[in-house]
């Protein structure tokens, strides 16, 4: 295996490549590339959206994610972010019933939309049934997955329901099941680093096999 | 991620004015890979044209016995079409093996085939990439390159397209329909649409600026086992590093696209009429120009072997 790429930051390193930077890019254009423009100013743009059964209007930055808009905007904290690119499933809400990574998701992207964040699923008074499942089988550990595992889980047993394959659904033409090999591959793209995944798949096969 | 400005366009021909007629504009669609290369700054569009409104979210019959897929159709939508899991399956399987149930819910048969390589050294922005930054250099051939390409390549890049459902498509011989800003539209064979990288590694498809993908055309179904097999280093939520997608006839004969090996789905005339005679017959014309790396030479062996797999489902 070759060695690693030096990657010794000089002041005299940064200057060269930026001549050097320069140098490449009239090359660039040359061939017929087109320089990107600078980017414009700061944009705002007004959004309304359905949070959790409420209307809201927000005036946002257009590079303000779905995510942040819950977070910072809403204080709606019960969502988190994790790795902020769509890897591990922490940041999962629902949006007009269907799961996302909102992470990945322009807030400006969704107005008119109805999102249901773990805030608009249950309440600690009034729990939702895979809120009570997750309690009831240990899916959690640190708990920090755990709002976009209940989200993602409820959306599961809808997407069986409504019969959508996945990876390991061996008969296309037949109604889908909600087995534990199932849940544990839609459920892939949310990580738990606690390591809670076989009983956070048993809360959703009991809630499946209840419903 | 750069600030830009947004807008919604309200039909395909407005959408492709909108891009063509604002340097540095983009479409985006479901946004999955788009805002991802944003947030890196690999990706920096100046103005975002928003697609969501502009119909293109059905799958109908066509004419011809096929089906037209608008390019807006979500992968989820696409995969648990009915006609699509009882005439084409080959397809559901290829999207089903891709990404996750959140990314496949917001991403779209049109962004998918855009989708951009999965190259380690075009997301490390600390590295020259020829494919990020023209004339930069690629660390990746002395680097870093069990996952990346061994056919197809050049001097410039070595990278790999890395989806799943556009090597269905290329089994399926689709069709790729666009507009442009003037209203023209255009049919692009699967297998032209995506370029090798030559020297010029940052142009990866045949769309001119403002081209948009409309739909994507499926010709009638081709009957037979339709099968894809993925191997990848978890066995769930993880790219390609070596896939092969086929539909095999009861007679033996049929066709086979590889994923994870080239800058294109890679699937050859002279390989695929050697199906009958087996994997190895299959894999060695299909793989006769290839230039591995000593880290990704294992590819070739492991794309043969896959095929075996694909072929002994075939015949039980």
């Amino acid at each position: 295996m070759a060695g690693p790429i030096s990657l010794k930051v000089t002041r005299r390193g940064i200057l060269a490549g930026g001549a050097m930077s320069a140098a490449v890019s009239q090359v660039a254009l040359a061939k017929g590339q087109v320089e990107t423009p600078s980017a414009p100013p700061p944009a705002h743009q007004k959004v309304r959206l359905t949070v959790n059964g409420r209307d809201r209007e927000l005036d946002v930055d257009t590079r303000v994610t779905l995510l942040d808009a819950l977070r910072e905007h809403m204080k709606l904290t019960g969502t988190k972010k994790g790795c902020d690119h769509g890897q591990c499933g922490a940041c999962t809400v629902m949006v007009n019933g269907e799961r996302i990574n909102s992470c990945l998701s322009l807030a400006v992207m969704h107005d008119g939309d109805e999102v249901t964040t773990i805030e608009g699923l249950g309440t600690p008074e009034n729990l939702h049934p895979m809120q009570d499942a997750f309690i009831e089988y240990d899916g959690y550990q640190c708990g920090y997955c755990t709002p976009g595992q209940i989200c993602s889980a409820v959306a599961v047993l809808e997407e069986i329901k409504q019969g959508v394959p996945s990876h390991v659904t061996q008969d296309l033409s037949s109604k889908m099941q909600p087995t534990n090999l199932e849940m544990r591959e839609r459920m892939s793209g949310n990580i738990c680093r606690c390591g809670a995944y076989s009983n956070i798949a048993e809360a959703m096969a009991k809630l499946a096999v209840e419903s | 991620m750069r600030s830009f400005t947004y807008e919604r366009a309200k039909t395909p021909q407005q959408a492709a004015a909108a891009v063509a007629g604002t340097p540095g504009g983009k479409f985006i669609a479901g946004g999955t890979n788009l805002l991802d290369l944003m947030k890196l700054e690999i990706e920096t569009p100046v103005h975002l044209v928003d697609v969501q409104d502009v119909g293109l979210d059905r799958i109908e019959p066509t004419e011809a016995g096929g089906l037209r897929i608008g390019a807006l159709v979500s992968n989820t939508a696409l995969s648990a079409d009915a006609r699509v899991m009882r005439d084409y399956a080959v397809l559901t399987r290829a999207i089903q093996a891709g990404a996750s149930g959140q990314l496949r819910n917001k991403a779209t048969t049109g962004g998918n085939l855009l989708q951009r390589t999965r190259c380690p050294y075009f997301y490390d922005t600390n590295m020259p990439c020829n494919k990020r930054d023209p004339g930069a250099g690629c660390a990746a051939k002395d680097g870093y390159s069990r996952q990346l390409g061994v056919i197809g390549i050049s001097e410039s890049c070595i990278a790999t397209y890395p989806g799943d459902m556009a090597v269905a498509l290329r089994v399926l011989d689709a069709v790729v329909e666009t507009i442009d800003a003037d209203g023209e539209t255009r049919s692009i064979p699967i297998a032209d649409f995506h370029s090798l990288w030559g020297d010029t590694p940052h142009i990866e498809n045949v769309l001119a600026d403002g081209e948009m993908i409309t739909a994507v055309t499926l010709p009638r179904p081709l009957g037979g086992k339709h099968i894809y097999h993925k191997v990848r280093d978890r066995r769930s939520y993880a790219f390609a590093l070596v896939s092969v997608a086929a539909v095999i006839q009861p007679d033996g004969t049929g066709r086979v696209a590889f994923g994870g090996m080239a800058p294109k789905p890679w699937r050859v005339a002279a390989a695929e009429a050697a199906l009958p005679q087996g994997a190895a017959a299959v894999a060695a014309r299909a793989f006769a120009d290839a230039q591995p790396t000593d880290h990704n030479r294992y590819k070739i062996s492991l794309a043969e072997r896959t095929l075996a797999g694909v072929l002994a489902e075939a015949r039980s």
